[in-house]
């Protein structure tokens, strides 16, 4: 099958971390990299891994858009220029996977609702966040048994996973994360903590997922449930693993998650960059099939007033 | 005054400090985070005729604290501002920002309800995650002090370098924050020295201490002596852990130094005698869990955590703090004590863990 060509912007630890998760699908093909600083080492590696690339801006690679014949791209950079990127592109026909807090398309979570997405054939949808990708199928996970009138994740990660545009911009991470725990997740009120820990050895991601349930929790559909969830995620992140629970107080249910990374361009600790580029990577394989296959056709979209 | 004030230390005679009070926001830890509006009221009224010029109110993990991760107040954050703030005479209301906790939205609601002052704060490696909120805080007009926590996890070159990042982003002074109370004097001495060095005159610094080894009156005096010019304290050392700088305390040796904080002693002796001991849930001193989190240099805050989890899960907390301090755990993961009470009952055999 053709593999459908893509284009990654933004040069940071994302951008980078994906050019091995695109490189190694068998839909997908990275194509461009996209930056802004002609000296960053992601633009440097994406040229030695074989990409082209550009350290203008989207402005550098829209002239080469049609050439290249790219279709879907990837943005990592910051939720102020997002919306510029993606109207820029979505004019041309490329779908966008958007992977800053940004947030203007519909949020997704594979395997909560990529199906969904797909079977719509959107232009641009939205990753949410790390800690949203490593959070929401559990919340998720209880309220598809029952009712759930609160979730609270609280996400702690390594200091040397973080780059400096996510620490610039705390507030729209945890502004994202929150509002998708109940447009995704499924409960009637979210909130997102984020914890940087700077220990040496750098710790694991790790996630804790609270939710209280309307009704006394029935223990027995909510294992059953999260069990299945971890493996539907597991099939994109190997590395996503129960530590402990769910255990049950009361109305309360709390489950205790470590995601362990592949190792691709930072070590293992970094399970929340992993999660994100194999979320977004997965997203793209989907709408890649429907795109080979005809089903999905990409549509310039005009830019909006 | 008597003639035991010429002691060797004072030279810090005719000194200026400004005291800041935490009882009404780190003491709501000590208390659950279950303190009365009345309450709050009443604590605050005395510390403002005391002459304390900055209360801090806010529940214990400060701006957007209210949660399962850090327990929910009696009153949401505005109800105690808008209690608190229209009877002050003098004294301006404070509150605690953590990023990755509490928000800039949160922040203007704070301003909104009449706070005038914030701690912004990190750990202290984390500072690059304060720009928007310091900033913020600036426009807003309000007292800003970046506030770095756990202090004793960098050492002072690399914790002056995180301070003057802060001030870069707009803080006008600098805290050195012994969130687990495990510094010793010098260790207080040697990070004060290195931000002076660094941070613009006109940059305050501050010491935030707490008193789980005893030494939050040394530690302050250290502090002061290297040329801090604020000092956090608590009246009755109403705070997490082992408590804070006991406020009455470190004014009586104040006025014995010389040192000038236009605080009243025998009031504030007062309010600790007749409003704050009755207060307390549990006697904040130094006990065997609080002693363990300064010798092992963990968050003061887990203090109550662990004991919670050690009772239900049968670990001993001295264990399950000791572990936290080896798994270098720090402030917002109180989520990890009761999963490492977990991993340790499981590991001990105690736990028959269904989801294994």
């Amino acid at each position: 099958m053709k593999k459908i060509r893509c284009a990654l912007i933004g040069s940071g630890n994302i951008g980078t971390d994906l050019i091995y998760k695109i490189q190694r699908s068998p839909l997908l093909e990275p194509v461009w990299m996209v930056g802004i600083d002609a000296n960053s080492e992601g633009l440097k590696m994406a040229r030695e891994m074989g990409l082209k690339t550009t350290h203008e801006g989207v402005d550098g690679l829209l002239p080469h858009v049609l050439e290249d014949g790219i279709q879907i791209a990837f943005d990592a950079t910051s939720a102020y220029v997002h919306k510029s990127n993606s109207d820029k592109l979505t004019a041309l026909g490329v779908m966008m996977i958007d992977l800053t807090p940004a947030a203007i398309g519909p949020l997704c979570v594979p395997p909560v609702n990529l199906a969904e997405h797909a079977a719509k054939g959107a232009m641009n949808l939205n990753m949410i966040s790390c800690a949203g990708q490593a959070t929401i199928p559990i919340v998720r996970a209880v309220s598809r048994v029952q009712g759930v009138s609160y979730a609270e994740i609280i996400a702690s990660v390594a200091s040397k996973s973080i780059g400096p545009g996510t620490r610039a911009n705390l507030d729209e991470f945890t502004y994202t994360t929150s509002n998708a725990i109940e447009v995704v997740g499924g409960a009637r009120c979210g909130k997102a903590l984020v914890v940087v820990n700077p220990a040496e050895p750098p710790m694991m991601m790790r996630n804790t997922i609270y939710c209280l349930t309307d009704d006394a929790p029935d223990e027995a559909r909510i294992r059953e449930s999260v069990q299945q969830m971890i493996g539907e995620v597991q099939k994109y992140v190997p590395g996503y693993r129960l530590v402990n629970g769910p255990v049950f107080d009361g109305n309360k249910v709390a489950v205790f998650m470590e995601v362990k990374g592949l190792g691709d361009y930072l070590p293992t600790y970094a399970g929340n960059l992993d999660i994100m580029t194999a979320a977004a990577t997965r997203t793209a394989e989907m709408f890649a099939e429907g795109i080979a296959s005809g089903r999905i056709r990409l549509s310039a979209v005009l830019e909006a007033a | 005054m008597n003639d035991t004030a010429n002691t060797p230390l004072s030279a810090l005679a005719g000194r200026k400090v400004i005291l800041h009070d935490m009882s009404l926001r780190d003491g709501m830890h000590a208390k659950r985070e279950q303190i009365s509006t009345e309450q709050m009221v009443k604590v605050a009224t005395a510390l403002d005729a005391a002459g304390v010029p900055y209360i801090q109110v806010t529940h214990g993990a400060g701006l957007g604290g209210n949660s399962l991760q850090h327990g929910f107040a009696l009153h949401s954050n505005e109800a105690y501002w808008d209690a608190v703030c229209p009877q002050m005479k003098q004294a301006k209301i404070s509150c605690l920002l953590i990023p990755g906790l509490g928000t800039m939205k949160e922040l203007q609601s704070a301003f909104d309800h009449g706070v005038r002052s914030v701690h912004v704060a990190t750990h202290c490696t984390e500072a690059d995650t304060s720009p928007q909120h310091i900033a913020y805080a600036r426009k807003l007009g309000m007292d800003t002090t970046g506030f770095l926590m756990m202090a004793h996890l960098n050492d002072a070159k690399g914790l002056a370098a995180q301070g003057k990042m802060m001030e870069r982003f707009g803080a006008q002074t600098i805290y050195i924050t012994d969130s687990a109370g495990y510094m010793l004097p010098e260790d207080v001495r040697v990070r004060v020295r290195a931000l002076r060095d660094v941070l613009n005159p006109e940059t305050g610094i501050g010491f935030h201490g707490h008193h789980n080894l005893g030494m939050g009156i040394a530690n302050s005096l250290a502090a002061i002596e290297e040329g801090a010019s604020r000092i956090d304290a608590s009246v009755g050392g109403l705070g997490a852990g082992a408590g804070n700088t006991p406020l009455e305390v470190f004014v009586a040796v104040c006025d014995r130094m010389g040192i000038v904080t236009g605080c009243k002693l025998f009031e504030l002796m007062d309010l600790t005698q007749d409003i704050i001991f009755p207060m307390m849930e549990h006697i904040v001193r130094v006990d065997r869990s609080s002693l363990t989190i300064g010798f092992a240099g963990v968050y003061s805050t887990f203090l109550l955590h662990a004991d919670r989890a050690a009772k239900k899960y049968g670990i001993p907390a001295r264990d399950i703090l000791v572990e936290l301090g080896r798994m270098k755990m720090i402030g917002g993961q109180e989520d990890m004590i009761e999963d490492t009470a977990l991993t340790m009952a499981r590991e001990r055999g105690l736990f028959d863990d269904k989801a294994a």
